[in-house]
């Protein structure tokens, strides 16, 4: 007999498209269809046929043992949030059932319920209040989550006047302080600035792993997954595709990844762009190991004409911070155009981006004018790997934006 | 079917299933309970401190009704008044129900919409939004409890130990203004277009609610069987018990009184009941 803290049997989620977002059908169309339709036989006016139906979670079962750091991962519209919804008792399922033992938390997401008039002190009784804290237990820990925002100066400030790193701090450290005994993680709440993402992600190790803490961490971020979970579970379109060691679960999702279409034309005003990434190895996906050679292929479609083009793609970290760019201004000499489809092959020698997942952006100018931009043209994901070849695979946490080999030279000093 | 295999399932605390009624509903309520006061405390402070009256305006408002009432239908159309109590003082004994019991509505109604991010991204009992709506407005309440005060020492009335009855009596504009306050909030959610039938229905109670006039002008103009038709309306026996307590006349007659209240507690109960099984599906439709 296990001792399960969570156990999922046969979970589904059915949703009816067309049916969120209500508001667009008002009370004022119920009595229309109810005056217009006289038998009663007929009433009952939109049944959802089936072809709307979508199933977000299709047959899920699962058991989370006491104290286990379990992953969940998937690509997004897998299935992982609606899964931490239901768990969250947010939403309820359509089949199926979750048993739980003892009371969960949920960092889905940080600020809820920040009023900006109020003060950081009053915030922060407030979404503790909301995130099932009683005023006691927030008066504790307090102290604890003040110092660790790091706004004992600005506690009586309206957080209108905070800044946006701020906020997002004050915002983390109330839901990081949450006492429970299930909690229930949301990788992105990694928030603000690299210094601060650093210590999100510090906390969160912190959480998994105090003890009798049963803890579920989502992520898109595998290393993490590795380095912090027991168990893992991938899901894919609703269903679990694995349970097991998240070392395998980890090349499970990969090998999705190498599943997807790799570029999705994207329209931005008069063009269309794709990006797809090849590695080395030719595998295409969105995948590549540290200090692996890589290839981007941009397709570009315009409307018209684009006599004297350049294009430039960035990379973003999810902070929003520009890590790499490459132009075609800067390290293409030639001057071209494009006449309706062009194919432009960024050959990188060597990612040499830190472990994670990254954003492509991207530009595309006529004689210097903007004609296009792209804010998101896909993802890149860069894996851990032992690129030093000291059979190694460094900590990305501690290592900066980017990897760079060096020799090292050192001589020991003797005393004269 | 889902084997149930009771044995095992005993071991668990909370069982998250379609359409399961929450077991520990009322005590999760009372884990809850400073969020509901932080919640309508964050309701009455964002409202004193944005507006630049502030507390001016939650006198401002009744007083001006006030006026206009007490002039159209005290001295222009002649209604009689209540015992031997000044007009404005009857008018002001029911204007200030009312106008809590309207503020209500409105805030209440709205209040799960407008806390759609809440709603969409935390779990906690729903019914402490509307409910901590409900409890706002009964701070504007107390502090226009001001002029009715103001008004008793201008006409130097003392009515008697009545008064002793009023906290109870505002209990009961709570419970005739939750019920309602539940189904529409709930409705809201689902169907937008109810923020336009509230306004409506404030227009209107303001009619058919003894707030301008007594409600004895309508027994006595209509008859008993009239009357009670009338006191379907909740509001009436709440307005007519204030006037009870303030103005000490015998304005509590009949069986009427006593059907306004069982109307009231219908509402709630209806409505705590359909706000249940209506907050299901909140976050799935906001």
């Amino acid at each position: 007999m296990t001792a399960d803290v969570i156990r999922v049997e046969r979970l589904s989620k059915k949703y009816i498209l067309g049916e969120q977002g209500a508001g667009k059908r008002g009370l004022r169309h119920v009595i229309e269809d109810f005056v217009r339709t006289p038998s009663l036989r007929h009433r009952r006016p939109t049944r959802p046929q089936h072809d709307n139906e979508l199933y977000a979670l299709d047959d899920v079962s699962f058991g989370v043992e006491r104290g286990d750091v379990f992953g969940i991962v998937g690509r997004n519209g897998s299935g992982k949030s609606t899964l931490l919804k239901i768990l969250s008792r947010i939403t309820e399922p359509t089949r199926g059932r979750i048993g739980i033992k003892g009371r969960v938390a949920s960092l889905l997401e940080v600020g809820t319920g920040f009023h900006p008039e109020l003060t950081g002190r009053e915030n922060t009784y407030l979404n503790g209040a909301i995130l099932g804290m009683t005023r006691a237990q927030i008066t504790r820990r307090f102290d604890e989550i003040v110092a660790f925002a790091e706004i004992e100066r600005f506690l009586d400030t309206p957080v209108k006047r905070y800044s946006s790193g701020m906020y997002l701090r004050l915002a983390f450290a109330v839901a990081a302080h949450l006492e429970s005994e299930l909690i229930v993680l949301d990788e992105v709440l990694a928030v603000g600035d690299a210094a601060f993402q650093q210590k999100c992600m510090n906390k969160m190790d912190e959480i998994a792993h105090s003890e009798g803490r049963t803890v579920l961490f989502v992520s898109h971020n595998m290393g993490a997954v590795q380095r912090l979970c027991r168990t893992a579970l991938l899901l894919e379109r609703g269903k679990v595709r694995r349970i097991g060691k998240p070392a395998d679960v980890v090349v499970d999702y990969l090998s999705l990844d190498a599943e997807l279409p790799s570029g999705i034309g994207q329209r931005s005003g008069p063009a269309g762009l794709a990006i797809e990434v090849q590695s080395s190895a030719g595998r295409a996906g969105r995948s590549v190991y540290m200090g692996e050679p890589l290839k981007l292929v941009v397709t570009l479609d315009v409307d018209a004409p684009v006599r004297n083009a350049s294009v430039g793609i960035g990379i973003e970290a999810p902070s929003g911070e520009r890590v790499v760019t490459f132009d075609t201004t800067l390290q293409h000499r030639e001057s071209w155009g494009v006449e309706r489809r062009a194919q432009l092959i960024v050959d990188w020698p060597e990612c040499l981006l830190c472990p994670g997942t990254y954003r492509f952006v991207a530009a595309l100018y006529d004689n210097g004018v903007d004609l296009a931009r792209w804010y998101d043209a896909g993802r890149l994901t860069v894996l851990e790997a032992d690129y030093f070849g000291t059979n190694q695979v460094p900590d990305a946490r501690h290592q900066g934006r980017v990897f760079s080999k060096a020799r090292w030279h050192i001589t020991e000093c003797l005393p004269d | 079917m889902t084997p149930k295999v009771h044995a095992q399932s005993d071991d668990f605390d909370v069982w998250i299933e379609a359409g399961q009624p929450n077991k520990h509903y009322w005590s999760e309520l009372w884990h809850y309970r400073d969020l509901f006061l932080l919640l309508t405390w964050r309701n009455v402070a964002v409202r004193y401190k944005q507006t630049v009256a502030g507390t001016a305006w939650a006198l401002l408002q009744p007083l001006l009704s006030l006026v206009v009432l007490t002039v159209v239908f005290g001295k222009v159309a002649g209604l009689p008044t209540e015992g031997g109590a000044p007009y404005a003082l009857m008018i002001i004994a029911g204007l200030l129900p009312w106008q809590f019991f309207s503020s209500a509505l409105t805030s209440g109604t709205q209040s799960i919409v407008s806390s759609s991010s809440l709603i969409s991204k935390v779990y906690f009992p729903r019914i402490i939004v509307p409910s901590s709506a409900i409890l706002a407005s009964l701070v504007d309440f107390f502090v226009s409890c001001l002029i009715l005060v103001a008004l008793m020492v201008w006409y130097a009335f003392w009515p008697g130990w009545r008064l002793l009855a009023l906290p109870f009596l505002v209990l009961l504009a709570m419970l005739a203004a939750i019920g309602p306050c539940l189904i529409l909030a709930a409705l809201a959610v689902r169907y937008r277009d109810v923020n336009f039938v509230v306004p409506f229905i404030i227009q209107f109670g303001l009619y058919v609610s003894p707030v301008a006039y007594s409600s004895s002008v309508i027994r006595e103009k209509f008859g008993e069987g009239a009357f009670l038709a009338y006191s379907l309306n909740p509001m009436v026996g709440v307005i007519d018990a204030f006037r009870w307590a303030v103005l000490g006349t015998e304005t509590l007659h009949g069986w009427g009184p006593g059907l306004s209240l069982t109307v009231a507690v219908v509402l709630f109960v209806w409505g705590l009941a359909y706000f249940r099984r209506a907050e299901r599906a909140f976050a799935d439709v906001i």
